[in-house]
């Protein structure tokens, strides 16, 4: 066991926790927006209740993406500090820019949403959370961004030499408009929306069960009533999971293209393809091939060659020397088929959903029953997706020029990495089992009920004090 | 000036930005059990940096963001140096901002509990520890490092006892401006020794002992300090707040001019720095984004700028 071991399983547990709530703050943010932004449109009460409900929820989730975050943000420095030293010039500025550009949008304007109901324009209390969910958005595209030139480096050069070289940043513009982080920002922002959408179908189909529950013989009609509170939302993620299926569908397709010029490994990898191949086939399961689909989904000609790893390995080993440069095929392999069965069954079930409730149709109890797994699947999909993308890259960190063994802290001692590495793990894992409580309780409690007469009076005493109102979404 | 003077100030800037803003946020966690008795007043202390504690955050998250892209030799030894103590703060750092978030949304009285004791331990520990980190990095000294994070941990409680008084009113401003002058007695001595310390001696400090400008800061971030206490006194809120920020302020200048030109042992800012593109276009972009950013903050300052009193309860 060697501390660059460890600090490969620190780095994987602590970037896919952060991206167990990434999608979701991502996502529901546009959603509760939406929702107030109906709020603000109708005047309808039903709306500011929704609105407050799912605020709620993704108030609890949002605190768990920003202190993971943190920790990404300084781990490069701590267990990677030769990659940070080889990179930084190139990779630290779209950090730093989604610190500036994106960050503070989102923080600051997030506490002016929670704490703001009562102390602003309804108007300007709407712009807030927009505001805040443009960051969010902006800060996946920048971070994207730097994760992509890590998979296809481009606009820059490599001063200095072997064990002291860096790499140099001559062009942000090339770095920002890569054509990798343009195929990958979509979808991975798209996947995002479905797996908002799918958090959203879960608890919609959770509550329309309850209340049908609660009234076996249907006294409510189905149409109108308790159930009605559940269908507007639930209709609405339909149609937004259902939309980005199709984005991540086709940005899939766009990264695949690139994957076979840029990542020809971590395709061939991908597929389990051992020599280059004419009219390769595609196996959705093993065992079962397409002929030429593989082919036809790389190169759009279902007669290309499409390159296999040994002969891929041969050829690297000639260009930089001796060492393996093949991933471990069979997790990508296992990850590409999780990623894309699991997301497309979400989107499959959205786009049935969206039929079955088609004009005013009630929806359905088994429906509303089977939207409990639009929870699980696109989350494991969305994990599968990232294995995928970062375990095909290996052994490189940045492809071709840095090697991941070659990129960990020469100075940081094995103990040091496992310490973190153990109470980060803990301290994640009791925090994951708060927030779902968390979550859990909130989901039964339900929305609450209509007030009386919302919002407030915001001004108590003498004009310079204010009352500590608690409004549903404060402390 | 040249862009990696330029950017070394920059960075200065952030991190002393997040010490002044996050300096007060960190108080008023670790104050928390100190001025309330009840969950009314609970709520009435941390309501004070309930809407900006997160962005105040973000400077320390763009401090970084900037080290490490102009200067990623300088981040990258920097975090793995201080490895064992960086871990400690973000494990503050992440128990306090899910208590922060999360109290308000727990059901029983119990998980609340739990709460207030990740703010207030995840409050302490950052606060303790960045005084303790950057003093070692001037004096590489374990009593260098403890007096600094002693006085960092005591000006952190004086300025957030501060910064409640002025937020506040009824018995809870009453408590913050008694706290701040219990604390005070233990801030004013760290703050001599401290700052003295950091003009007097240290590794990376060599040719800028005598400097005068180091004295400057040094000394003026005492008497600062010193004004805080005196203006808290005389209930002076605002005039306080002020002084105990300047005197946060003075002490980041200080250290950081400290810092330059080695901000690590053996590592000159020239040798850390990225090129001069994407120091020119970080530059640019910078100069365009940090108004707004400044400004906006600004405003959601003056939304929230009235005292907070007691709910009825
Ligand atoms: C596709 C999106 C995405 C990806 C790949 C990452 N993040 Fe993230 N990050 C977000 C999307 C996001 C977000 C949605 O914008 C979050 C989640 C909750 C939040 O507040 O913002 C966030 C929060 C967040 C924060 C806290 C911000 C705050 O306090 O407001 C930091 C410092 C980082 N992230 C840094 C990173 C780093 C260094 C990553 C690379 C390993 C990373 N994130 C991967
Ligand atoms: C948030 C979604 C992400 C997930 C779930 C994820 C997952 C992973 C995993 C599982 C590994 C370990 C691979 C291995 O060692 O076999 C890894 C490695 C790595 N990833 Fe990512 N990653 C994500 C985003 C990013 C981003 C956005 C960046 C850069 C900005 C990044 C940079 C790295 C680096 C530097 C490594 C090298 C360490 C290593 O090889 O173990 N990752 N990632
Ligand atoms: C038609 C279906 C899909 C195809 C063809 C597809 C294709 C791909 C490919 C080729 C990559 C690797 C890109 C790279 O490493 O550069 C990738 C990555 C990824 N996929 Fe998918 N995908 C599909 C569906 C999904 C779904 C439904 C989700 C999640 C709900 C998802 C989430 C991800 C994520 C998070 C990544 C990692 C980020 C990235 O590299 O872009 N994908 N996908």
């Amino acid at each position: 066991m060697e501390a660059l071991d460890l600090a490969r399983w620190q780095f994987g547990v602590t970037t896919v926790y952060h991206f167990l709530f990434v999608p979701l703050t991502i996502g529901l943010g546009v959603f509760v927006a939406g929702l107030q932004t109906a709020w603000h449109r109708t005047g309808s009460e039903h709306y500011l209740r929704l609105t407050k409900f799912f605020g709620k929820l993704f108030l609890i989730n949002f605190a768990m993406g920003v202190v993971t975050g943190i920790v990404q943000e300084f781990q490069f420095g701590m267990n990677w500090s030769e990659y940070s030293v080889f990179v930084g010039d190139v990779f630290g500025a779209p950090l730093a820019l989604e610190a500036l550009l994106a960050f503070f949008l989102e923080s600051t304007f997030l506490g002016l949403w929670i704490f703001g109901w009562d102390k602003l324009p309804k108007r300007v209390h709407l712009a807030t959370i927009w505001a805040a969910v443009i960051g969010s958005n902006l800060s996946a595209y920048f971070i994207l961004a730097a994760n992509a030139w890590m998979k296809h480096p481009v606009g820059y050069e490599v001063t200095g030499g072997p064990g002291g070289g860096r790499a140099r940043m001559t062009d942000l513009w090339a770095v920002l408009t890569n054509s990798t982080a343009l195929a990958q920002v979509p979808h991975v922002v798209a996947a995002a929306f479905i797996v908002a959408g799918g958090f959203v179908l879960a608890v919609c189909g959770y509550n329309i069960r309850k209340e049908r529950r609660a009234d076996p013989d249907r006294t409510v009609p189905l149409r109108r009533g308790a159930a009605d509170m559940w269908r507007t939302p639930m209709r609405a993620a339909l149609v937004m999971t259902a939309i980005a299926g199709a984005v991540v569908a086709g940005s899939g397709d766009l990264s695949g293209k690139l994957l076979h010029e840029q990542q020809p490994m971590k395709l061939a990898a991908a597929e389990g393809l051992d020599r280059d191949t004419a009219g390769a086939a595609f196996s959705p399961v093993p065992g079962i091939e397409v002929p030429m689909l593989l082919s036809l989904l790389a190169t759009n000609d279902p007669d290309a060659v499409v390159r296999g790893t040994e002969d891929l390995q041969a050829e690297f080993a000639e260009r930089f020397g001796p060492g393996d440069y093949r991933p471990n095929v069979p997790v990508v392999y296992a990850s590409f088929r999780v990623m894309i069965t699991f997301g497309l069954a979400t989107v499959a079930l959205s786009v049935l959903g969206l039929w079955l409730t088609r004009r005013r149709r009630p929806v359905p109890g088994w429906f509303a029953r089977a939207c409990l797994l639009a929870l699980p699947l696109p989350t494991i999909a969305m994990i599968a997706g990232w294995l995928l993308s970062e375990i095909g890259r290996q052994p490189w960190t940045v492809q071709g020029e840095l090697l991941t063994a070659a990129s960990v802290s020469p100075g940081v001692s094995l103990t040091e990495v496992a310490v973190s590495l153990a109470v980060f793990t803990l301290l994640y894992g009791l925090l994951a089992v708060a927030e779902a409580v968390l979550l859990v309780r909130h989901v039964k409690a339900g929305p609450e009920p209509a007030a009386p007469s919302e919002p407030a009076p915001p001004v108590s005493g003498d004009g310079t004090t204010a009352a500590v109102l608690q409004p549903t979404l404060m402390y | 000036m040249e862009l990696t003077t330029f950017w070394f100030a920059v960075i200065a800037f952030l991190w002393t930005g997040f010490f002044v803003l996050e300096g007060f946020d960190f108080g008023v966690g670790m104050l928390l059990p100190v001025l309330s008795r009840d969950e009314a007043d609970r709520k009435q202390v941390l309501g004070t940096i309930g809407p900006v504690w997160d962005g105040n955050e973000v400077w320390l998250i763009s401090a970084v963001g900037a080290m490490f892209a102009a200067f990623p030799a300088w981040y990258a030894g920097f975090l793995s140096e201080f490895y064992l103590p960086i871990v400690l703060v973000l494990v503050g750092l992440i128990v306090r901002g899910v208590g922060l978030e999360w109290r308000g949304k727990v059901h029983h009285a119990s998980d609340r509990t739990w709460c207030d004791l990740g703010i207030t331990a995840g409050s302490a520990l950052p606060a303790f520890l960045w005084g303790a980190v950057f003093a070692d990095l001037l004096h590489d000294s374990a009593l260098a490092a403890l007096i600094g994070g002693v006085f960092s941990l005591t000006l952190c409680l004086l300025h957030g006892a501060v910064f409640v008084a002025l937020k506040t009113s009824g018995p809870v401003r009453a408590r913050a401006r008694r706290t701040a002058m219990a604390v005070s007695a233990a801030a004013l001595p760290a703050g001599v020794v401290a700052l003295s310390g950091i003009p007097a001696t240290g590794t990376a400090v060599a040719e800028w002992g005598a400097s005068p400008w180091l004295w400057g800061c040094a000394l003026a971030a005492m008497a600062a300090l010193a004004a805080g206490t005196a203006l808290t006194w005389r209930g002076r809120d605002g005039w306080a707040f002020t002084a105990t920020a300047s005197s946060v302020a003075l002490t980041g200048a200080a250290v950081f001019s400290a810092l330059w030109p080695a901000p690590l042992p053996g590592l000159t800012v020239a040798e850390a720095a990225s090129g001069p593109y994407t120091l020119g276009v970080l530059t640019w972009i910078g100069l365009i984004a940090l108004p707004f950013v400044v400004g906006y903050q600004t405003w959601s300052y003056w939304v929230f700028r009235r005292r907070l009193v007691a709910e009825p309860s």
